[in-house]
């Protein structure tokens, strides 16, 4: 059991509360132990930077200097919040990269008798410590219902894999770390091509019908590769492709109905928990009939293959770039 | 501001000093190193915005005024408003232009211009009467400054954030006509995701944050 | 050193402006008084400043003082010995004063330029002033020593540039070595159909020049072949070059084609048809190569790999397949090299926002080059990746992987051209809709705006902006970019689309250049000698560089630079001998010890070890004064002529004379 420091942001105990319940759940088969940071506040989403620089970065470092107060030893902050991810890694980058800035920041720290050392601990996300430090084995070896015949549309959005100040992603548009989760618990995972592409954000707020737009890319696209479920790892995409699709559909007069879950809720089925217990249910667009389908398990009437049009053998396509070419690169 | 001969198109009779200083300005605001000078107009900003339909100027037409000095027509625009975060434009911009930094800059200055009569820390006024001549009120949407204003003076009485007193907020007084249509979804996030209706509690550390942000705020205008 | 007594030399010191290059920073009026007045005891009679001291002018003042005031030192102060320190030799040498008794220094790369701090920089002069005036009077008269130059010449790399420097020096008469690593030569240029901007056809032009080369008296080819060692200097060096097996034994093979195609193994060719089509496991890259022969590949022949098969031979009229054979080593002696080894395409899979590599119908350009040749895999038909649908419309994207920081910095400098010869061809083969994506339109050469007028007459649509991302999507692929000329987002649906992938240094061009001695850019280009006034010459003498291996460059620029290292290789064989520096490593018979240290650390093999003697011994010509073996020397009995302890402790003291806060204390 690896001990880490956990930040959960605001959303998981108003809005995102099925991806707490469902977090708590599969941390604990993984050997992760969560400690929460005490009397943490909010990041300030994208809203506090928008009106002044200097208290948005001293409200996000407020909870790094609690962090390094309460770490106990442990060095990696996870948070499940892409956004509170974001900002609580952007605000460690840029005290550090930036040393007057920092300084700055600490002398606003010092107000309320704090103070955060730039660089001392590491902000990540509960995507990339599963992938990267718990490891897909061990994942593997707590699948029981695997979720095979459930086609996953995986869908990471923008501030996990950007700006990527820690470099933790294998790409900044196509990363592949949540395909290879998924396909771990047994899913057929979509190549999704919008995979990191914007959920519309504060848009719903402030600009419906661009934010609208945004939705619309995106389930349709994922619509059109027959998806049975769209997977989430931030509680603002979740809430933007669930709670708003009946409003986009409402608005280009279409009416799909794909239902969004979080990473850990999909864990969770695999690993054997109750979906009672995983905040299956709190969604807009149910899931019930898609997970249904994996509890049955039985295996899909064949059907009759599709006779193979004799096809020319076409131009050969490049290969893929592997994990050796991008390590190659970096030693060039 | 500009004190050049007034038949002049306002567009082009900018100083060249006058050039320099905001570019300066906005990229010494910015955290760490902007790059904000080494734009090379090359769109790939303007191509990768998501809301790029919803801004008046797109990103790169924006550096290009920047470059020109044109300081209100850049407070006036809604660009940094719409932006929504997702960075695309900052890891595939060609000189590392932090653009996503520069847009909350931009935001800040934005809203700066218009200080003198805007109240801290308090429920904020749909409009707000301008003093400063050089911003042109009717330009200007104040609906994404007054959702930020909204978010943020729940996070300075609770310490975190209020999602559905937020969203109920800002939605009656920006979007009152779309109320009908999003009645279903408000039920919906008391029934299904149990949100509570109610403030949520405030931390134990308020008085202390209070001070941080008050420090905080001194030393942004100083 | 104390002890001996100071030489009574008279020294004169002259300090350059360099039009405001030198003289915008430091105060050389200053410069020269102080010199003239401080370093008098030193031996300094005179001390001037001159606004060029590399012109005529200049020289001849120096001249002029050696004779009438008797100078019998003489120091410069001006840009980097690189640069002039040869234009100063000669003009102590022609009044009498022995080269190895002048002294360079350079105030200008090492100060001038690199400060704008006006006080700083005088004080560094001074101090550099000083250090050259303390060390030039303990400099000795030397003789250059001559080396006969072998007048064979190293070609490494046979495409285009390679080709011509190869025909240009075996037309005069000297003998060629062109080395190759793939099976024949052509280089890139082989693989394109038409060159822009006259769009005449590439292999017509090209082909000639190949079956010259390879019919040459005076051109040894090898080809599959790649140099594993280089040791010597100019004049004489000896070059090792593996030459692979091709396990065809190449006085039989007839290249009736037989062999492949009987061969049932098919592989995609990543290098010829640039992974756009197959070839098989023995192959020639295409039909006019030269030489003839074809090659089997080793890792992809069934018989290698699995023991059985063997179809080439049994079908081979002449029994040219020669399983057994062996990589052979050679050894050539060759008194100069050109090294034009040229350029890989950018791995365009790198920018996950353009989708090569995950959406089939994006192209690299040199995918379309092959595309459009008529001996390509599509027979010269534009079509999507399913091989026989035409695309209605085809989107071309410049500056892939260039003039992008998080890529290339540079600007490829072809792409432009070659992109708009791609618009041509598509408008030309299909007749559909072409959309140009590009930042800058940059046609500067000969007849290429013209071309560009030309493309713009024939319908191209162009865009002014950098694509931000391609998906698919209305049952094709998207493109998306910004219209900066608008300054609105556009949209717009394609079939297909070509990027133009940027060129960069070979994957390998370090390891070469430290093979050959020279050096890399920060992208991996090799270094010339001067940017604008040595441009095909490196840092190390008898090494050159051509083509784009130098540096993005399009054929013509290629060809030119080819030509021009030919042209300075003649010119060095035309004078049979060359001046090898005086600057070399001697050993003091007397304290030598005999313990061959320096023997293994020489980099040149140039000290012997006298076995009847027990002594090392510095064979002059092969020493280039590197000073390795003098710091390994423990009975300290090697010295390096020009650069001896003496000299070197009185350049410390001298430079260390300035710096008033310096403890002028013993210095051992």
């Amino acid at each position: 059991m690896s001990d880490y420091i956990f930040y959960p942001g605001c959303s998981m105990e108003s809005s995102a509360k099925a991806y707490y319940e469902s977090v708590m759940a599969v941390c604990k088969p993984l050997g992760i132990g969560l400690k929460e940071i005490e009397d943490w506040n909010c990041c300030g989403a994208t809203e506090y930077l928008s009106l002044d620089i200097t208290p948005a970065y001293a409200l996000i470092a407020r909870n790094l200097a609690l962090a390094e107060e309460q770490a106990n030893g442990n060095k990696t902050i996870i948070a499940p919040c892409s956004a509170c991810y974001l900002n609580l890694a952007k605000a460690d980058h840029y005290m550090h990269d930036d040393k007057a800035f920092g300084n700055k920041i600490n002398e606003a720290l010092a107000a309320g008798g704090m103070h955060y050392t730039p660089g001392k601990l590491a902000v990540r996300h509960l995507l990339d410590v599963i992938i990267n430090e718990v490891g897909l084995d061990k994942v593997k070896e707590n699948v029981v219902k695997p979720l095979a015949g459930l086609r996953i549309a995986p869908y990471l959005g923008c501030m996990l894999p950007r700006p990527d100040y820690g470099k933790r992603y294998s790409d900044t548009e196509h990363p592949d770390e949540l395909d290879r989760l998924l396909s771990a618990l047994g899913a057929e995972v979509i190549d999704f091509p919008l995979k990191t592409h914007c959920c519309g954000g504060h848009m719903t707020q402030i600009g419906p019908d661009t934010a609208f737009e945004m939705i619309h890319r995106l389930i349709s696209s994922a619509d059109a590769l027959n998806t049975d479920v769209i997977v989430t790892v931030c509680p603002m995409c979740q809430m933007n492709l669930d709670a708003f699709q009946g409003q986009m559909n409402n608005h280009f007069k279409t009416n799909f109905k794909i239902p969004v879950l979080f990473f850990t809720q999909l864990m969770g089925i695999a690993f054997g928990e109750k979906a009672e217990s995983l905040g299956f249910g709190s969604e807009f667009v149910s899931a019930a009939e898609a997970i249904s389908r994996v509890r049955v398990q039985a295996p899909k009437p064949a059907e009759d293959a599709p006779v193979a049009k004799k096809k020319t053998p076409g131009l050969p396509m490049p290969p893929l770039r592997t994990k050796t070419d991008h390590t190659q690169e970096a030693g060039r | 501001m500009t004190d050049v001969v007034s038949v002049l198109d306002p567009h082009t009779s900018h100083t060249k000093r006058e050039d320099s200083i905001l570019l300066r300005e906005v990229s010494l605001r910015t955290p760490g190193e902007s790059h904000v000078d080494m734009c090379i107009q090359c769109g790939t900003c303007g191509g990768s915005c998501p809301s790029g339909s919803a801004m008046d100027h797109t990103p790169r037409a924006i550096f290009a005024m920047l470059r020109a000095g044109m300081r209100d027509d850049v407070l006036n625009s809604n660009t940094p408003w719409m932006c929504v975060s997702c960075y695309f434009c900052t890891v595939r911009c060609p000189q590392n232009i932090h653009i996503t930094d520069v847009m909350y800059t931009l935001k800040n200055m934005s809203l700066e211009a218009r200080k003198p009569t805007m109240p801290v820390a308090s429920p904020p006024p749909t409009a707000w009467g301008l003093k400063n001549s050089s911003i042109d009120p009717k330009k200007y949407n104040p609906t994404a400054a007054d959702f930020s204003k909204t978010f943020i003076w729940m996070v300075e009485n609770f310490g975190r954030s209020f999602e559905i007193g937020l969203a109920g907020v800002h939605n009656v007084r920006h979007f009152i006509t779309r109320l009908p249509n999003m009645t279903p979804m408000a039920i919906g996030m008391l029934t299904k995701k149990g949100m509570s209706p109610l403030p949520p509690k405030r931390i134990k550390g308020m008085d202390q944050l209070g001070k941080i942000l008050q420090r905080a705020k001194e030393l942004e205008s100083s | 050193m104390k002890s001996k007594k100071k030489p009574q030399e008279r020294v004169g010191v002259y300090i350059c402006h360099c039009g405001s290059n030198i003289a915008g920073v430091v105060n050389v009026e200053d410069v020269s008084t102080w010199a003239g007045k401080e370093l008098e005891k030193e031996g300094v009679v005179v001390a001037r400043d001159y606004k060029f001291m590399c012109s005529s002018l200049g020289q001849e003042l120096i001249e002029k003082d050696i004779k009438e005031q008797g100078l019998t030192r003489v120091v410069v102060a001006a840009c980097s010995p690189h640069l002039h320190e040869p234009t100063f030799r000669n003009a102590c040498s022609r009044a009498g004063v022995n080269p190895y008794l002048f002294e360079m220094t350079n105030i200008r790369e090492q100060d001038s330029w690199v400060t704008t701090d006006k006080l700083e920089a005088t004080k560094k002069a001074k101090s550099l002033v000083s250090a050259a005036v303390g060390r030039v009077v303990y400099q000795k008269p030397l003789e250059s020593l001559f080396v006969p130059i072998d007048p064979n010449v190293l070609v490494v790399g046979g495409g285009v540039t390679g080709i011509q420097a190869a025909l240009e020096i075996a037309n005069s008469g000297q003998h060629v070595y062109l080395v190759e690593r793939e099976p024949s030569i052509g280089g890139h240029m082989a693989q394109f159909d038409k060159t822009f901007p006259t769009l005449d056809c590439s292999a017509c032009i090209l082909t000639p020049k190949m079956f010259d080369a390879g019919n040459h008296k005076n051109i040894t080819m090898l080809t599959w072949s790649e140099v594993e060692k280089v040791e010597g200097y100019i004049g004489n060096f000896t070059v090792t070059i593996r030459k692979r097996a091709r396990f065809i034994e190449e006085s039989l093979c007839t290249g009736c084609g037989v062999c492949w195609e009987k061969c049932p193994k098919k592989v995609v060719d990543d290098v010829f048809e640039a992974g756009l089509g197959y070839r098989k496991a023995v192959y020639t890259p295409f039909p006019q190569a030269v030489p003839k022969y074809p090659v089997i590949d080793h890792e992809n022949c069934t018989y290698f790999q699995k023991g059985t098969c063997k179809a080439c031979e049994k079908f081979c009229p002449t029994g040219a397949i020669k399983f057994d054979q062996q990589d052979e080593i050679l050894t050539v002696k060759v008194g100069n090299i050109i090294l034009a080894t040229g350029y890989d395409l950018f791995d365009a899979r790198k920018i996950p926002n353009y989708g090569y590599g995950r959406l089939p119908n994006v192209f690299t350009s040199l995918e379309f080059e092959r595309m459009t040749n008529a001996a390509g895999p599509t027979m010269g038909k534009v079509v999507l990746r399913d091989g026989v649908t035409q695309p209605k419309s085809v989107a071309v994207i410049h500056c892939v992987g260039s003039r992008d920081k998080n890529y290339h910095n540079y600007c490829s400098s072809i792409c432009c051209m070659q992109s708009l010869k791609f618009a041509h061809l598509v408008k030309e083969k299909t007749g559909g809709d072409v959309y140009q994506f590009y930042i800058d339109m940059r046609t500067p050469g000969k007849s290429y705006d013209e071309f560009y007028q030309k493309i713009i007459h024939e319908g191209v649509n162009m865009i002014r902006g950098k694509v931000a991302e391609i998906i698919e999507g209305e049952g094709g692929l998207i493109v998306q970019a910004e219209d900066t000329l608008v300054g609105k987002q556009r949209r717009i649906p394609v079939d297909m689309v070509i990027l133009s992938a940027g060129l960069e240094s070979r994957a390998d061009a370090k390891e070469v250049a430290q093979k050959f001695g020279i050096s890399c850019s920060a992208d991996d280009w090799f270094i010339e000698r001067h940017p604008k006034l040595d441009p095909v010459a490196t840092m190390t003498d008898g090494v050159f560089v051509a083509g784009a291996c130098q540096g993005p460059k399009d054929i013509p620029a290629s060809v030119a630079q080819g030509a021009a290292a030919a042209a300075r290789v003649l010119s060095i064989i035309g004078q049979g001998e060359i001046e090898i520096e005086a600057a070399t490593a001697m050993v003091d018979e007397i304290t030598c010890v005999g313990c061959k240290q320096c023997v293994a650390s020489c980099p040149y093999q140039a000290i012997q070890f006298l076995e009847e003697k027990g002594k090392a011994y510095v064979q002059e010509a092969l020493c280039k004064g590197c000073g390795t073996c003098v710091g390994t020397c423990l009975p300290k009995s090697i010295t390096l002529k020009h650069f001896t302890d003496e000299q070197i402790v009185a350049e410390m003291i001298g430079a260390m004379r300035v710096m008033k806060s310096f403890e002028m204390t013993e210095v051992a």
